[in-house]
């Protein structure tokens, strides 16, 4: 159900203070519709993995628990601002009342009492999903380490020894740990059908603990400006089943190139919208050195328009 | 001899920046002339660029800040369109290089350029009027503090015409603003327009904190003070502690940038996470900064036009203050997922959360308000009304992403977008709109056009739900912000909805420019002559509109909150007698902020473009300006007491049909003339 | 009352809240307060910065190696001093006695000077020995944090000639009172943060 598309039904309804025809009635439900439909159809409402399910309950409950009091409140609003218009003789006139003691404490309670419940929802989930947390399961977890370069993403399996840059493969139900950094500038590495992001910067590390279900495709982009070619980051996500995943392990190790120093400088110069590429085998331990520093780049004036 | 500037910083070959040039230099030139043709110069400079009143130059803030909207709207529809294009294999009309300098200006202009201004101009204009006296504490320090602020503005347009803007981003987080990555001018003309405003902030800070808590008219205490005091007390103390932060960073930022330094570098040490959080720190409090005179805003406008005391006022003195300290608690949610770990997101999303409690309070204090009350629908109750709806939501919003998991998959999509400028069109462009509807009558004698006004909110309250309710469930879908282009063309759709909204809002833009235009050619028609137009209840609109340049002929004794409503209820009227008003002592006008402000454009542009010579001229000459400054003894102007004697004769301020009933009207003589 | 402050006729129990608008006096001086208030924001942010940034040294030479704690002890006593005289310069301003302004700001001055030349010579001596602020992290964040506590001392200095100027020529006005008094503050207020100073970067030194 998401949340978006009602609470922007019920702000259009009665944002127009009910004074709506009926002709904009029905155009303004088609498209809080089309957007309820929308919503669901993909991104952060549609996960496929654990984190990403665990990440859409939270979304949907605290949304839940706050729209019962901000429905209540923007319902008072108007009723209020309507009952208590001058014309209306109807309306009892206090022009004296300005302070209630019961008021004030059921004020102050409500909001705290909410905040209370959400506060231990905040504390709780931060702990269960921080991105570095191991998942649970039975199956040992795949290492993938992560570069974000300029305007590429490349992805290296250690102990596989391949790389491949914009896109990745991974089994079905086998948790996937990434270890990330960047060349550059910051970026942020985000699966929205699979749960958390987080940012790559240069110099560090940083972790994320990711899983999916089944088999598919899914996309994966920066969620952090990065420069002229930013809006290019893109990748595919492609989730196979076990059997298919080494299948496609032998396939790549099969293939000539090689990721080594002078392939890698290729790579980490300023390209726009690259393409997808593969390596065969991998020389040393390119992630590192990227954390290092070893491998920093700079641009041009050009190559920063 | 001129540094990296050459013809070539000119873009010759962006034909939509040398249209917009044309025009903006055809329409300068005609404002010059016709000033000139009218010999209006020395009534400019006397009247206005060399005031030191707090009203004249309340009145300038807004000014500006309409100005820069028109600017930073521009950038909006311009990116809107661009979105609404660039669907699928598409590229829109506005490649990167453009684009990113766009957004980035948008932010940039709205927050600091837009929404500043006005929410300095409310503060600057009515703060002294409500607390009763006759100016801010440093008047010289006002007009220095807008000047600043407006060379500021001057540098980011310049920018526009001579070299390129920043292309990072409102906040220009490193690596990505380090020379190493932008390696042109842009980033310098973020850095030092943002430094000279800001100093002007800053200084606008020190002087309305000084001004609240040591310059109030006699007998009114802390709790006797309007509401709209407090919330510019609260604000402006978080300018006095948020700003350095600022200018610390840019300072740092700037050392990296000009003399190799390694605060934020990739090498030998530097640390990006740092700034980010250094700018953070003063970033979250800026966004209370803007908010708090909103909310005091409201808060009078909803007691005034509801006939009834504000509901709970200590609740709500307590609500802003505890607002004020927490807001230095919760940076880290901007970078949730910067992965400081589980304690920390957690510590800061709970930190998060509490302050939406003295929010969530203020509401409830609003709508108890209303309750029992008499509303009349002004324009400014409409503003109030559409605010409390909207903002609701975006307070939900919010308290969504300050769990740290939802932040997770939230952060920097259109979501966030969408939750920002619903907080802020709905609390501060909504609470700026009523500021000025509620405050012109008092600033320039005549009410604003009703029906224009009520269009205008119409326009911005449908276009806001049409912009921006689009992009929250597009941010559900997983799009994110500053995108050029984007591959799924079932998105597009929802970014045709969102132009429309933004359309709407032009409207609403364009019709405040004429509804501006008909209220002079009406003024005659909606004038103000009692100075209390609305029946208010605060000091302010005891004062005739516009007030004379010491605001108060006799400085009123306050008895209580909302003290001149309760002047009215007891049919007291303040005459002073012939004998007791003195001659009043006003500070005379100053050129120095308009000089200072000259020498700093110069500075700033000489550093932009590494002219050594030229910044060494601009720094020469803003010290020669202190300096001069420093040696000015004639401390004020007399105002004969037989000039103050005629003028409160011409303008009496008899007290309009106020509580209803008919009682004596006691008349008081006071001897408190000062 | 001092020169300069309004009559405020009201009964002895009234609270100062309720006097009505403060004097001159007390206006500027409570403003320049908040200005120094706002000063320290901009230490600390230097202060957080280089304390997160101290290790980062980058293979280059560290805080331990490169801090003489004799010169930055003669350094220190230079500026106390200086704080000693300035209150007793305050005091001549106070008593008007413009022959024991000159002496005793100008004793200051001296020793402000004298600060200054000292921490000049260890900046000049730390970039001719390649510890620079560009070699590292660490070295930028130490240059920034003590080159802009130098930066504020300079300007102090500055408006100290001033003042004696501005005595010079307009005598004890009570503006000039007020500026004397305000300049006391700043330079107060800069030895409390060169004491942080000295004890995070040159004590803490690693």
């Amino acid at each position: 159900m998401p949340i978006s598309g009602w609470a922007c039904c019920v702000a259009e309804l009665w944002s127009a203070g009910g004074e709506l025809r009926c002709k904009w009635r029905r155009l303004t439900s088609i498209l809080c519709g089309s957007m309820i439909l929308a919503s669901c159809q993909e991104g952060p409402l549609d996960p496929h993995g654990p984190i990403g399910q665990a990440e859409r309950v939270i979304l949907y409950d605290a949304t839940a628990i706050m729209l019962a009091v901000v429905i209540p409140v923007i319902l008072l609003t108007l009723l209020f601002a309507w009952w208590f218009r001058a014309g209306n003789r109807r309306a009892t006139y206090r022009p004296e009342w300005e302070y209630a003691g019961r008021i004030e404490l059921i004020i102050w309670a409500i909001p705290a009492l909410v905040i209370l419940f959400l506060g231990g929802i905040a504390w709780i989930s931060s702990h269960e999903l921080d991105p570095p947390k191991p998942l649970q399961s039975a199956t040992p977890p795949l290492d993938v380490e992560v570069v974000s370069l300029d305007w590429r993403w490349l992805f290296i399996y250690p102990r596989e020894r391949i790389a491949t840059v914009n896109y990745l493969v991974i089994p079905a139900d086998v948790p996937v740990h990434f270890r990330l950094t960047s060349t550059s500038v910051m970026n942020s590495f985000f699966i929205p059908q699979l749960g958390s992001q987080i940012y790559t910067m240069p110099g560090t590390t940083t972790q994320l603990n990711l899983q999916a279900d089944k088999p598919g495709t899914y996309s994966g982009l920066s969620a952090q400006f990065s420069g002229p070619g930013f809006s290019d980051m893109r990748f595919s996500l492609h989730v196979e089943s076990a059997a298919g995943f080494a299948t496609w392990i032998a396939h790549t190790r099969a293939q000539g190139r090689a990721l080594n120093g002078t392939t890698f400088e290729e790579l980490a110069r300023p390209t726009r919208a690259g393409g997808e590429l593969t390596y065969g085998s991998v020389a040393d331990d390119p992630f590192q050195s990227v954390v290092a520093g070893r491998m920093t780049t700079h641009w041009s004036i050009k190559e920063a328009l | 001899m001129f540094g990296r500037l050459s013809w070539s910083a000119i873009p010759l070959d962006q034909p939509i920046v040398m249209g917009t040039g044309a025009v903006l230099g055809i329409v300068l030139f005609s404002v010059f002339l016709l000033v000139t043709l009218k010999g209006a110069w020395p009534y400019l400079w006397r009247e206005w660029i060399t005031s030191v009143d707090h009203k004249r130059i309340g009145v300038m803030y807004m000014i500006l800040g309409l100005v820069m909207l028109v600017r930073g709207f521009s950038d909006a529809i311009m990116m809107r369109t661009q979105l609404a294009l660039a669907a699928g294999h598409a590229q829109g009309y506005l490649p990167p290089e453009h684009y990113d300098q766009i957004f980035s200006a948008h932010g940039t202009i709205m927050i600091f350029f837009v929404a500043m201004p006005f929410v300095v101009g409310l503060m600057n204009f009515a703060v002294p009027l409500q607390l009763g006296v006759r100016d801010v504490a440093f008047p010289k320090l006002n007009s220095v503090s807008f000047w600043l602020t407006a060379s500021g503005v001057l540098l980011v347009n310049l920018s526009l015409f001579v070299g390129e803007f920043a292309r990072t981003g409102w906040l220009a987080y490193p690596p990505l603003s380090e020379l190493a990555y932008s390696p042109g001018v842009g980033v310098d003309y973020y850095l030092w327009s943002l430094q000279l405003s800001g100093m002007g902030t800053l200084l606008t800070g020190i002087n309305l904190t000084t001004t609240i808590l040591k310059i109030r008219a006699p007998g009114m205490g802390y709790s006797r003070m309007p509401i709209f005091c407090w919330t510019s007390l609260a604000s402006n103390l978080l300018i006095v502690a948020a700003f350095p932060v600022l200018t610390a960073t840019f300072a740092m930022l700037l050392l990296d940038r000009y003399c190799g330094f390694h605060f934020f570098t990739n090498e030998l040490g530097g640390n990006p996470m740092m700034y980010v959080n250094l700018i953070w720190i003063w970033g979250h409090p800026e966004v209370y900064i803007l908010i708090l005179p909103a909310f005091g805003v409201f808060s009078e406008v909803v007691a005034t036009f509801s006939r009834k005391p504000l509901f709970g006022y200590r609740s709500m003195v307590l609500a802003t203050m505890v607002i004020c300290v927490l807001s230095f608690m919760v940076w880290l949610h901007h970078f949730f997922t910067m992965g400081a770990g589980a304690d920390v997101n957690g510590f800061f999303g709970i930190m998060t959360m509490i302050i939406a409690v003295p929010t969530g309070v203020k509401v409830f204090n609003w709508l108890f308000t209303l309750y029992g009350g008499r509303i009349q629908y002004t324009v400014p109750v409409y503003w109030a009304i559409g605010f409390i709806v909207t903002f609701v939501i975006g307070g939900m919003t919010g308290v969504l992403m300050a769990i740290p998991p939802a932040d997770f998959v939230l952060h920097n999509s259109l979501f966030l977008i969408a939750h920002f400028h619903n907080v802020a069109i709905g609390g501060v462009v909504f609470g700026a709109m009523a500021g000025y509807t509620y405050w012109f009558p008092k600033a320039f004698g005549f009410k604003l056009n009703e029906r224009l006004g009520k269009a205008i909110f119409w326009c911005w309250f449908i276009g806001f739900y049409l912009a921006f309710m689009p992009l929250y469930a597009l941010g559900l879908m997983g799009a994110t912000r500053r995108m050029q282009h984007y591959p799924d063309t079932h998105w597009q759709p929802l970014m045709v909805v969102a132009l429309a909204g933004a359309v709407v809002i032009l409207l609403g833009i364009a019709l405040t420019a004429v509804q501006l235009a008909v209220s002079i050619r009406q003024r005659h028609v909606h004038s103000d002559p009692t100075g209390d137009p609305w029946n208010g209840r605060t000091l302010e609109w005891s004062v005739p509109s516009p007030p004379p340049a010491w605001n108060f002929t006799d400085m009123p004794n306050v008895q209580h909150t909302d003290e001149y409503w309760h002047m009215k209820e007891e049919g007291v009227v303040r005459i002073t007698s012939p004998g007791a008003i003195a001659d009043m002592r006003l500070p005379p006008n100053s050129p120095v902020g308009i000089f200072l402000a000259f020498f700093a454009v110069i500075l700033g542009f000489a550093l932009i473009w590494r002219i050594d010579w030229l910044a060494g001229v601009g720094l020469i000459g803003a010290a020669a300006v202190v300096l001069r400054e420093a040696w000015q003894t004639d401390l004020e102007v007399r105002v004969p007491a037989e000039e103050v004697a005629a003028y409160a004769r011409a303008h009496p301020t008899p007290i309009p049909g106020s509580s209803g009933g008919a009682f004596d009207r006691k008349e008081v003589t006071s001897g408190e003339g000062s | 009352m001092s020169v300069g402050e309004q009559a405020l006729s009201t009964g002895p129990g009234v609270p100062l809240s309720l006097r009505g608008p403060a004097s001159v006096r007390v206006v500027a001086g409570f403003g320049f307060w908040l200005f120094l208030l706002s000063d320290i924001i901009l230490f600390a942010a230097l202060f957080a910065t280089y304390s997160v940034l101290s290790g980062s040294t980058a293979g280059g030479p560290t805080a331990a190696e490169l801090f003489d704690k004799t010169h930055v002890f003669v350094e220190t006593m230079c500026l106390l001093a200086s704080s000693v005289t300035c209150g007793f310069g305050s005091l001549a301003v106070q008593r008007t006695d413009t022959r024991s302004v000159y002496f005793w700001m100008g004793i200051t001055f001296l020793l402000g000077a004298t600060f200054l030349t000292l921490e000049g010579r260890e900046f000049a001596s730390m970039v001719a020995a390649g510890a620079g602020p560009s070699r590292s992290a660490f070295l930028s964040a130490f240059f920034t944090l003590v080159g802009t506590h130098g930066l504020h001392v300079s300007l102090g200095l500055v408006w100290l000639v001033i003042m004696l100027l501005q005595v010079t020529t307009l005598g004890f006005q009570p503006m000039v009172g007020r500026r004397f008094f305000a300049f006391g503050l700043f330079w107060h207020a800069l030895d409390i943060v060169w004491i942080g100073v000295f004890t995070i970067v040159y004590l803490g030194a690693k």
